[in-house]
C-alpha cells in the first residue's frame, strides 16, 4: 500500500518537475515561431550586424542594440559586483552576527523595491545630475549602468552572503589558527571555497541587468546608435522590444520577436558558459 | 614590496566597510527620497478612494487590490510546482540526464527577461488561449517567471536539511513521502518562505510582464477574469506620463511600505518558526 | 503539523479563487490601442458606464498597431488607431473617425524660440540642423526626442512633414506623456505630441507661423493634423455600437473637445 502510494507521488513530483522545462519550451516555441522565419528572410548578417534600424523602410539591423545591451550590463556589473561582494564579505566576516542579522534583511529589502522606482529615481535625480555635471542628454548609458548596478546589488549581496555563511567554520578557524589575519583568511580560504557560489551570484545579477526593461527604458534614452561615450543614449534589446511592440505590425512585429530570439539565445549561451565554469570547478576538487 | 598583514587587514576592513556603508546609504536614500515625498500625500482617502481622471486625482484603491491579488495568485500557482520540483530533484532521484535537463531548463527560465515573459504571456494566454488581459493571464505568466526562484531556494533549503534526519525518519519505518512531508519540508520551510518572499517581491515590483498580460485597467476587478492594474504599473504610468507627480510619489510610498510589510511579516514568521522548533 | 496547516491554508485560498471565477453579469468591452487617445477613451468609458451600468469597459494602451491587432484577433472589441493612413490589415475592420488631433511641436519653456518652418522642422528631425543657433535660437545643441518606429503619431508626423529619416541620435520615447516629460526636463530638447496633451510644462511653437490651437486647426491653417479611428469587427452591434454611437453623440464629442481633441467633423 505504502509502496504504490509512494510510487504515485514520485510520478506526480516528476511531472511537476517538468513544469519549468515545459514552460521554457512553450516560450521558446512561441517566440521562435515568429522570429526565426524572419531572420531567415532578412538574412543572418543583415539582421545581426547592420546598424540600420528603420522598420518602415525595411531595414532591421540590431547591432547597436546588441552592443548596448552588453555594454550596459557590463557597466552595471562594474558598479554592482565589487560593491555587492565587498558588502557580503564585510557583513559575513567582519561584523558581529547580531549586527548582520539586522543589516542583511535591510539590504534584502532593496530587492523588493520595484525596478520602476529605481528608474524613476534615475530620471529625476541621476539623469539631471549627469546632464549638468558632464553634459549630454543625461538619459544615457552611464545613467542606465548606475541604476542597474544598484538594482543588482541585493541579488549579489543576498546570495553571496548565503554562500559565505555556508563555508564551514573550520575553514576560518584553521586559517586563523595558522596565524592568518581575518582578511588573509577571507581572501586565501573563504573566497576560494565560496567562489563558485559568488560567480553564480554575479551571473544571476547579470541576468537581472540584461533582462531589465522598464527601468532601462526610463533612463537609457533609447537611441538605437552605437555609443561613442558613456554619456550617449543607447537602446538595449529589451527596451527595443517593449517600446515598439505596441506599434509594430507585420514584418516589424516579427522583427521584435526576432530580437526576442536573439536575447533568448544570448541568455542560453551565457547560462551554459556559467554552468560549465561552475561544474569545472567542482570537477577539479 | 610586501605589505604587512596587519595593514592589509586594516585596508581591507576600511574598503569593505566603506562599500557596505555606501550600499546602505543608497538604500536609505531611495527609501527616504520616496517616503519623504510620498508620505505627505498619503491619507486613508488616498488608499480607499477610486482614482479619477486616470489617477490625476482621487486614490489608488483598485491598484491596491490588484497588487494584493496578482502576486498571491501567482504564488498559489507556482508554489506546488516549485516545491514539487525541488522535492523531486533532491529526494526522489539521483543526478541523471533527466535531472540535468530539468536543472538546465530551470536555470534558463531564470535568465529569461521579464519582457519576454510579457510577450509570451500576451501571445499565449491573452491571444492564443483567448483569456484576454486579466488577473489569471497575469498570474500564470508571473508564476512561470518566479518558478525558478522557488525551485532554487526550495532545493537549497531541502539540501541543507542534514541527511541524518532522513535516516532517522526512514529507520523508524516512515516512507519516503512521509519523511519529506514530516521531516524534510518542515525543516526546509524557512528557506522556502524566503523563496516565496523573494517571489512576491518580484511580482509586486514587476511591470513589463504585468502590463502585457494583466493589462492596466483602473477599475476594481470582480473576478480573476478581469483586468487589473498593480501599484507598480500605476506608478510607472503616473510618473512616466507625467500625469501627477504627487500621486506617483504617494503610490510609490505605498508600494515601498507594502514591500517592507511583506518582508517583515515573512521574517517574523521565519523566526517564530525557528524558535518554536528549537524549543 | 505546521506544514499541514499551511497546506490547508493554501488549499483554502485556491478553492476561494476558483469560487470567485464566475464572470459577473453584464457585457464586458475591451478597448485597446493608441496611447494618444487612451485618456479620452477612459474618460468617455467612465461617462458611458455611468449611464449604462450593465456594460463594463476596460481601456488599454499599447499603441495603434496593438489596437488594430487586438481588434482583429478579438483580444479587444474596439481598437484605437491614430494614423493618417490605416495599414492594409485594418481593411477587414470597420473604422469610424471619432476625433481629429493636432500634432504640436514642443520645446522646453526655457527655449526662446517661437517659430519653426516646416523645412526647419524636417532639418532638425533629420539631424541636418544640430544647433538651435541655426534655427534662430541660442547656441545650444539640439536634442531630438521622437516616438518609437511604428507609432501612429510618429508615422503621421513624418508623413505630414514629408520624407523624414529620423536622426540617428534621436532619443526615443514610447508615449506622448513621456515625450512631454523628457522635453520638460531637458532645456535643449525638441519633440512632438498630441495637441490634446499639451500642458504648461512644455512650450508649443508655431509651425510655419501658425499656432497649434483649436481655432487654427478647425480653420484648416495648422497643417499637422491626423484622424483618430475606432476599429471594430463588422457588423457593428450591441454594446460596441452603443459605445461608438455615444462617442459620436454631441455629449461624447463635447467631452472630446473639452479635453483638448477636436471633434470628428
Amino acid at each position: 500500500m505504502h509502496q504504490t502510494g509512494d510510487k504515485l507521488i514520485k510520478w506526480l513530483l516528476m511531472a511537476l518537475a517538468f513544469t519549468a522545462l515545459t514552460s521554457l519550451l512553450l516560450i521558446a516555441i512561441f517566440i521562435f515561431k515568429e522570429g526565426v522565419p524572419f531572420i531567415a528572410r532578412v538574412g543572418f548578417k543583415d539582421f545581426l550586424l547592420s546598424s540600420d534600424w528603420q522598420p518602415q523602410a525595411g531595414h532591421f539591423g540590431i547591432y547597436p542594440m546588441i552592443v548596448a545591451s552588453l555594454l550596459v550590463t557590463l557597466g552595471a556589473m562594474l558598479v554592482g559586483a565589487p560593491l555587492g561582494i565587498a558588502c557580503a564579505v564585510f557583513l559575513n566576516e567582519f561584523v558581529p552576527k547580531h549586527v548582520t542579522r539586522i543589516i542583511k534583511p535591510t539590504i534584502e529589502l532593496l530587492a523588493g523595491i520595484p525596478s520602476v522606482v529605481y528608474g524613476f529615481i534615475g530620471v529625476v535625480v541621476v539623469a539631471p545630475l549627469i546632464r549638468s555635471q558632464f553634459g549630454g542628454p543625461g538619459l544615457s548609458m552611464l545613467c542606465a549602468s548606475l541604476i542597474l548596478g544598484v538594482m543588482v546589488l541585493p541579488t549579489i549581496i543576498s546570495i553571496s552572503t548565503d554562500v559565505l555563511a555556508s563555508v564551514p567554520n573550520a575553514f576560518r578557524e584553521g586559517a586563523l589558527a595558522l596565524g592568518a589575519t581575518r582578511w588573509q583568511s577571507v581572501h586565501m580560504v573563504i573566497l576560494k571555497a565560496g567562489r563558485s557560489g559568488i560567480v553564480a551570484a554575479v551571473i544571476l545579477g547579470m541576468g537581472r541587468a540584461i533582462g531589465e526593461t522598464m527601468a532601462v527604458i526610463m533612463v537609457a534614452g533609447n537611441t538605437p546608435q552605437i555609443p561613442h561615450s558613456v554619456l550617449d543614449s543607447v537602446c538595449t534589446l529589451t527596451a527595443k522590444i517593449a517600446i515598439e511592440m505596441g506599434s509594430a505590425t507585420g514584418a516589424h512585429r516579427q522583427a521584435l520577436f526576432a530580437i526576442g530570439v536573439v536575447l533568448f539565445i544570448m541568455i542560453m549561451m551565457f547560462n551554459s558558459i556559467a554552468m560549465m565554469a561552475i561544474k569545472k570547478r567542482f570537477a577539479g576538487k | 614590496m610586501r605589505i604587512p598583514p596587519r595593514n592589509t587587514q586594516a585596508l581591507a576592513v576600511a574598503l569593505l566597510g566603506g562599500a557596505t556603508g555606501l550600499t546602505l546609504a543608497i538604500l536609505v536614500f531611495v527609501i527616504v527620497f520616496i517616503l519623504g515625498k510620498g508620505l505627505p500625500v498619503l491619507s486613508l482617502g488616498f488608499l480607499l478612494d477610486n482614482p479619477q481622471e486616470m489617477g490625476k486625482a482621487g486614490g489608488i484603491f483598485p491598484t491596491l487590490v490588484g497588487t494584493l491579488i496578482l502576486p498571491l495568485a501567482a504564488i498559489i500557482i507556482a508554489l506546488p510546482a516549485g516545491v514539487g520540483t525541488a522535492v523531486y530533484l533532491s529526494e526522489y532521484t539521483v543526478e541523471n540526464p533527466a535531472t540535468r535537463i530539468i536543472r538546465f531548463g530551470t536555470d534558463c527560465l531564470a535568465g529569461i527577461p521579464s519582457i519576454i515573459f510579457g510577450l509570451f504571456g500576451f501571445i499565449f494566454f491573452v491571444t492564443t488561449l483567448k483569456m484576454g488581459w486579466c488577473i489569471l493571464s497575469g498570474a500564470l505568466t508571473l508564476a512561470i517567471m518566479v518558478l525558478p526562484t522557488i525551485i532554487r531556494t526550495s532545493e537549497e533549503a531541502i539540501k541543507a536539511v542534514p541527511a541524518s534526519y532522513r535516516e532517522v525518519s526512514c529507520s523508524l519505518g516512515a516512507t519516503r513521502w512521509e519523511t519529506v512531508l514530516k521531516v524534510v519540508l518542515p525543516n526546509a520551510l524557512p528557506g522556502i518562505v524566503t523563496g516565496v518572499m523573494l517571489s512576491i517581491g518580484r511580482c509586486i515590483g514587476e511591470t513589463a510582464a504585468v502590463i502585457f498580460t494583466a493589462g492596466a485597467s483602473l477599475r476594481l476587478p470582480h473576478s480573476v477574469f478581469d483586468s487589473t492594474r498593480t501599484m507598480a504599473v500605476h506608478f510607472y504610468i503616473l510618473a512616466r506620463e507625467g500625469i501627477s507627480n504627487e500621486n506617483a510619489f504617494g503610490t510609490a510610498a505605498v508600494l515601498i511600505l507594502s514591500v517592507l510589510l511583506v518582508n517583515s511579516v515573512s521574517y517574523w514568521m521565519m523566526h517564530r518558526f525557528i524558535s518554536r522548533r528549537t524549543k | 503539523m505546521k506544514f499541514s496547516i499551511i497546506c490547508i491554508a493554501v488549499g483554502a485560498c485556491l478553492s476561494l479563487m476558483v469560487c470567485g471565477c464566475g464572470r459577473h453579469a453584464g457585457t464586458s468591452l475591451t478597448v485597446a490601442g493608441s496611447t494618444a487617445f487612451q485618456p479620452f477613451a477612459e474618460k468617455l468609458a467612465e461617462q458611458f458606464m455611468a449611464k449604462r451600468p450593465d456594460v463594463n469597459i476596460t481601456v488599454q494602451g499599447g499603441g495603434s498597431a496593438l489596437g488594430i491587432q487586438s481588434a482583429r484577433s478579438g483580444a479587444a472589441q474596439i481598437g484605437m488607431a491614430d494614423l493618417v493612413e490605416l495599414p492594409p490589415e485594418a481593411s477587414e475592420l470597420l473604422g469610424v473617425t471619432v476625433a481629429r488631433d493636432g500634432i504640436a511641436i514642443i520645446v522646453n519653456p526655457e527655449n526662446t524660440l517661437t517659430n519653426l518652418s516646416l523645412e526647419q522642422i524636417r532639418g532638425i528631425f533629420q539631424g541636418a540642423i544640430q544647433n538651435w543657433k541655426e534655427a534662430g535660437g541660442s547656441d545650444q545643441p539640439i536634442r531630438v526626442v521622437s516616438r518609437e518606429a511604428g507609432s501612429g503619431t510618429r508615422a503621421s508626423f513624418e508623413t505630414i512633414i514629408g520624407g523624414i529619416t529620423l536622426a540617428r541620435k534621436a532619443i526615443i520615447q514610447d508615449s506622448n506623456g513621456t515625450i512631454r516629460e523628457t522635453v520638460a526636463n531637458d532645456r535643449d530638447a525638441v519633440g512632438y505630441l498630441s495637441h490634446g496633451l499639451l500642458n504648461a510644462k512644455v512650450k508649443a511653437i508655431r509651425a510655419d507661423g501658425v499656432e497649434c490651437t483649436e481655432n487654427e486647426i478647425v480653420a484648416g491653417r495648422y497643417k499637422l493634423v491626423r484622424p483618430v479611428f475606432l476599429l471594430s469587427q463588422p457588423p457593428s452591434a450591441g454594446a460596441v455600437k452603443d459605445f461608438i454611437d455615444y462617442i459620436l453623440s454631441s455629449e461624447g464629442q463635447e467631452t472630446i473637445r473639452r479635453n483638448g481633441l477636436l471633434p470628428a467633423k
